[in-house]
């Protein structure tokens, strides 16, 4: 499979501190790969300068065989598709014009039936005339998504695999809503997508991808498949916590924090 | 519940929701109550043309008495060029208040708030009190040249001034330029104040007078700068629109959809700079248009921009067009400066949106 997106030795630096450092990074049409790592750890940053809104200092992004920094921004947009973390919209558009958003110049008539599906695919059809500022915060990271993958959709359609980023998508979600989200990835991973998201809940992580990338400090700490990167060495390194991974029945192994460990009654 | 109204709703089949039903009739609405406006406007003033005696006056039948000439002249001279005025400058208020709120994402902002309308205000102040005294009474007849050029180019040094200090390296940060327009503000405020002191009595009477904002002594060589601001205006509307919609999430996930927010903040600074200097310069300083007009519009036709933006123009000249008629009628045949009665009607609502926004977040 060929890589959809390729970054070598990327840095950068605001002011005097150094956000990331060298760090390098290779994802495969179909790839599913989770950033982890602690607070301040440069995930977003790296994020970012996979996305094409931040220039990195030293390093090369290319996407697609193309480096980015050559993409007009409308280019970009039908080859990678990004959800953020915190949108705050302050005008009452609703659910569907949002949604709608995704499909670039395409009139409501072209993009309907994809915006259908995405709707559907987030459970919001029934809040689809809804004005989105008065949703729960959950309902509205979830419109976002059905926005983003209308444009992955619609890009994936004229060029073939594309990038799907994913900051956080989980974190205002209820537990339902995440596994429906991570499934959503992954079918769009089945289907040729290279996808990377940053993820804080390691099991999700680990049941989320097939790949983990650790950074820490703005480096990169490990990089490979979850058996590999879940140890009890490296969650203490990276994490500053004692934690033990079990084998899960299915085989996916889960992660439990000592502290934790403590409150769950013995079999 | 929700099952049972989410099964439903993917049921039907796809239809035209409520609000985009009463967006289509918008612009057709509109153009019709702008019409029976200046008609209405026509007929009323200082020198009243009954509506019998317009079709008339306006050439549209074949009478002609001695009223009919009276009546033309009164018509073509003095009231249509400012009735077409009217109706531009409140368009290009509206469209530059609606333009700097998507730019800003925040429907308070305003082209008066970053100090577009005061650099303007100064500008023309300096031409009332210096042309006066400098150059005495042969360069008197020169004012009524360069009072409107003179606000246009404090208008469009304001902005660069802004753009200036905000942009950085091919960014612009819209909290700076928000803060430096509060301050440019207050210097351009200090400096209009400067010069009301050392101001004699009938050039404090001038600048009163403009800075309270009036359309009377317009003429067609004012209208013939305002039609085509606004036509390339309305022209670059079309272009910004879905840009601006995007700008609602914020500028990264605005570029993430593929817009190019560099550009599309400086083609919106430009337009709204050059829209505000304009009508600044013709009708002096009118506040609160672009703040009413467009949230006022956002509730009934949705926030959209691709009809927001012509919907504003529209209702902003309609807005004048009435507020004119009534400036001219209320205290005929003297004249209530139209700024007056602007901010008695626009100020409440202001507080309105304020109150409401200030509810929201406390939720």
């Amino acid at each position: 499979m060929s890589a959809v997106i390729e970054a070598r030795g990327l840095s950068k630096r605001a002011g005097r501190a150094t956000l990331l450092d060298g760090v390098g990074l290779t994802v495969a049409a179909g790839e599913m790969v989770a950033i982890i790592g602690p607070n301040g750890a440069g995930k977003s940053t790296l994020l970012r300068l996979l996305s094409g809104d931040l220039r990195p200092n030293e390093g090369a992004v290319r996407l697609k065989q193309r480096d980015i920094s050559s993409y007009t921004p409308r280019e970009l947009a039908a080859r990678r598709a990004m959800l953020s973390q915190h949108i705050n919209v302050t005008f009452p558009f609703t659910v569907e014009e949002i949604v709608l958003m995704g499909a670039g110049e395409r009139s409501a008539r072209d993009a309907g039936s994809l915006v259908d599906a995405a709707l559907d695919e987030v459970g919001l059809a029934h809040f689809r005339e809804r004005q989105l500022p008065t949703l729960s915060g959950g309902e509205q990271q979830r419109a976002h998504f059905a926005r983003v993958l209308v444009q992955l959709a619609f890009g994936e359609a004229e060029h073939g695999p594309g990038l799907l980023l994913l900051d956080e998508p989980t974190s205002s979600l209820d537990l339902r809503h995440q596994i429906d989200l991570v499934e959503a990835a992954r079918r769009r991973a089945a289907s040729g997508t290279a996808v990377i998201a940053i993820l804080h809940d390691l099991n999700l992580a680990i049941r989320f991808a097939d790949r983990l990338v650790v950074l820490a400090g703005g480096k990169l700490a490990a990089d490979g498949p979850r058996a590999d990167v879940v140890t009890r060495e490296i969650i203490r390194d990276i994490f500053e916590i004692d934690a033990v991974v079990h084998q899960g029945d299915d085989g996916v192994p889960y992660v439990l924090p000592q502290s934790m460990r403590a409150m769950v009654p013995p079999r | 519940m929700s099952v049972a109204i989410g099964t439903e709703a993917r049921s039907t089949e796809r239809r035209p929701s409520a609000r985009r039903r009463s967006a289509s009739f918008a612009i057709p609405l509109l153009i019709a109550v702008l019409a029976v406006a200046a008609i209405v406007a026509l007929s009323f003033g200082a020198a009243g043309i009954p509506l019998s005696r317009l079709p008339a006056a306006l050439g549209l039948s074949g009478e002609s008495t001695a009223m009919t000439a009276r009546d033309q002249l009164v018509l073509w001279s003095i009231r249509v060029p400012r009735i077409a005025a009217a109706a531009m400058v409140g368009g290009l208020l509206a469209a530059a208040g609606a333009i700097m709120q998507g730019l800003f994402r925040n429907p308070l902002a305003d082209p008066a708030l970053v100090g577009v309308s005061s650099g303007g205000a100064l500008a023309a102040a300096s031409a009332i009190v210096f042309t006066d005294s400098r150059f005495g009474e042969t360069l008197r007849f020169l004012q009524t040249e360069l009072l409107p050029l003179a606000a246009f180019a404090g208008s469009l040094a304001t902005t660069a001034i802004l753009y200036g200090i905000s942009s950085r390296s091919g960014r612009t940060s819209i909290a700076v330029f928000l803060l430096a327009g509060v301050a440019i503000t207050a210097i351009a405020n200090a400096g209009i104040g400067l010069l009301v002191f050392i101001a004699d009595d009938r050039q404090l009477r001038d600048i009163t007078f403009w800075l309270l904002g009036s359309m009377s002594g317009v003429t067609w060589t004012k209208d013939a700068v305002l039609a085509p601001v606004l036509i390339i205006g309305l022209g670059a509307c079309a272009f910004i629109a879905r840009g601006l919609d995007l700008l609602v999430l914020g500028e990264a996930d605005a570029f993430h959809g593929g817009v190019d927010v560099e550009r599309l903040k400086r083609i919106s600074i430009v337009m709204v700079s050059a829209m505000t200097g304009v009508a600044v310069s013709i009708s002096g300083v009118i506040g609160f248009v672009g703040i009413v007009v467009p949230h006022l519009l956002r509730l009934v036709i949705g926030p959209a921009h691709r009809l927001l933006l012509p919907a504003s123009v529209l209702s902003g000249a309609i807005l004048m067009v009435g507020a004119d008629t009534l400036a001219r009628t209320i205290v005929a045949p003297a004249e209530m400066p139209i700024g007056i009665l602007t901010a008695a009607v626009g100020a409440p609502v202001f507080l309105f949106i304020l109150l409401r926004q200030r509810g929201l977040a406390s939720l």
